[in-house]
């Protein structure tokens, strides 16, 4: 049995040691989609982060009993179901936000992020540890998406979850909202910063030529 | 990892197994979860007509719907009120039912929706309260198709019946960016006090190329720029339901005076 410190590299470590998006790079499309304001990106973190860990429990639970020759299906209807169930309860407790997510909650199917923990982790490990590797994914993802949304949020409309920060030209205001930020390849923009400033920070994470 | 996991036997097992599991799983989800969808949904669409008279203000939806609004039904080809009770009509239901709506001949079909339910729903809107007795706007739910999806609206009209008050795009699956800007309140703004029909009584809004409506007339509309069909797929809304398949027999009523006086 795996002690504490094992698993509390699997929650932190995908956070900043091995971000899904940042060195992964996974997981993008959701990434330019969704993270024009702030509560967009939460509610996204935490539904594919309850997908990732949950999807990668179940496979982890029945991996030994799984053929190999129908694994991806096998994997993908465990995970669509979940998504289907995770877009189900938006629907019920988060009306609005659901609404403006539309299809990119469905679209958590398709996500590489979930697939990949599944694949490379969940058919190799017991359910306990799979679970918190599908957490600490889930993490990373959430804090970069958050990252991002910040700054478009706050440059593009500015406004933080809908709170006005910086009060607008067109509401009689002084900020002239740039609205670059508001439109997807913004966030290329960011992400490549942060991919850049992450790097410097931890060299170790510079692929070797 | 046994080696009788590859037989066939074991994979069908699994996979018959793993859907029937799955299948419970989301039909109790998705079952046990639909009234309280059904109540987000029903907000959702007071929300719009509220929007769309310009009453919503950020108070209780709900209680400022109950408290603003009446639901009465119309028959679309009388004009005439119906006796029924609006709580439990389904007309989204009803738009598609053979034994509730009528088929559309292809030159009455601007809209292009096929068929027509027979009777509709109109939300009548009293500023000061429905206990005031004194509507002050009604609100018309229109629809047609437009490029990639049929585009449901509410069209609030004063009580003359002529008077565009506000018009609210609450479902359509136009371009984000191009088409969807029908829900841009800067492009919705521009209808706000049009008229609806000419003095003869005929379907009289007019949506023209971006840049070539005159302001000053009481018809006409700057389509969106790059969303051209998504413009006239609005035009052909308004002609098919301000024309006589539509709200007309209906809004004729209302200029005589139907809504004010019993």
């Amino acid at each position: 049995m795996a002690n504490a410190k094992e698993m509390k590299a699997l929650v932190f470590g995908p956070v900043f040691a091995n971000n899904p998006i940042a060195l992964q790079v996974l997981g993008i499309c959701s990434a330019l989609a969704v993270t024009t304001k702030l509560d967009k990106a939460l509610v996204m973190g935490v539904a594919l982060t309850l997908v990732t860990a949950f999807s990668s429990m179940f496979i982890s639970m029945i991996r030994n009993h799984i053929p190999s020759s129908v694994r991806i299906i096998v994997q993908m209807t465990i995970i669509a179901s979940l998504v289907i169930v995770v877009d189900q309860i938006l629907k019920a407790y988060a009306y609005n936000v659901a609404k403006e997510l539309s299809v990119f909650v469905g679209l958590i199917i398709t996500n590489c992020i979930v697939m990949g923990r599944a694949e490379a982790y969940a058919m190799k490990s017991p359910p306990l540890m799979s679970f918190l590797d599908g957490i600490g994914n889930g993490l990373g993802y959430t804090v970069l998406l958050v990252i991002v949304a910040v700054f478009r949020e706050l440059l593009g409309s500015g406004t933080l979850l809908g709170v006005e920060i910086l009060p607008l030209v067109s509401a009689g205001g002084w900020y002239l909202p740039n609205g670059l930020l508001l439109m997807p390849p913004s966030a290329f923009f960011i992400i490549g910063l942060l991919i850049w400033l992450l790097r410097t920070w931890r060299p170790e994470q510079q692929e070797k030529h | 990892m046994s080696s009788n996991n590859e037989s066939i036997g074991k994979t069908f097992f699994v996979v018959i197994g793993l859907c029937l599991i799955c299948a419970i799983f989301v039909s109790t989800a998705a079952v046990g979860l639909r009234p309280m969808q059904n109540e987000n949904k029903l907000l959702d669409a007071q929300k719009n007509i509220l929007a769309a008279v310009g009453m919503l203000d950020g108070a209780d939806v709900k209680a400022q719907f109950e408290k603003h609004v009446q639901i009465r039904l119309v028959d679309l080809d009388t004009g005439e009120f119906v006796d029924q009770d609006p709580l439990t009509y389904d007309y989204r239901k009803m738009m598609k039912d053979p034994a509730g709506s009528i088929s559309l001949d292809e030159k009455d079909d601007q809209a292009k929706i096929k068929t027509r339910a027979k009777i509709a729903p109109v939300y009548l809107a009293y500023a000061e309260g429905v206990a005031s007795k004194n509507v002050t706007s009604l609100v018309l739910p229109v629809h047609g198709y437009g490029l990639w999806s049929t585009m449901h609206g509410f069209l609030a009209l004063d009580k003359d019946g002529n008077t565009i008050k506000g018009l609210n795009y609450y479902e359509h699956g136009e371009t984000p960016g191009l088409g969807a800007e029908i829900q841009n309140p800067k492009w919705v703004a521009q209808f706000v006090g049009k008229k609806l029909m000419d003095d003869a009584g005929n379907p009289a809004i007019k949506i023209l190329k971006p840049g070539n409506a005159d302001a000053t007339s009481a018809h006409q509309v700057d389509g969106l720029s790059g969303a051209t069909i998504t413009s006239n797929g609005v035009q052909n809304t308004f002609a098919f339901w301000s024309g006589a398949k539509g709200f007309a027999p209906f809004l004729t009523k209302v200029r005589q005076g139907a809504l004010n006086n019993g």
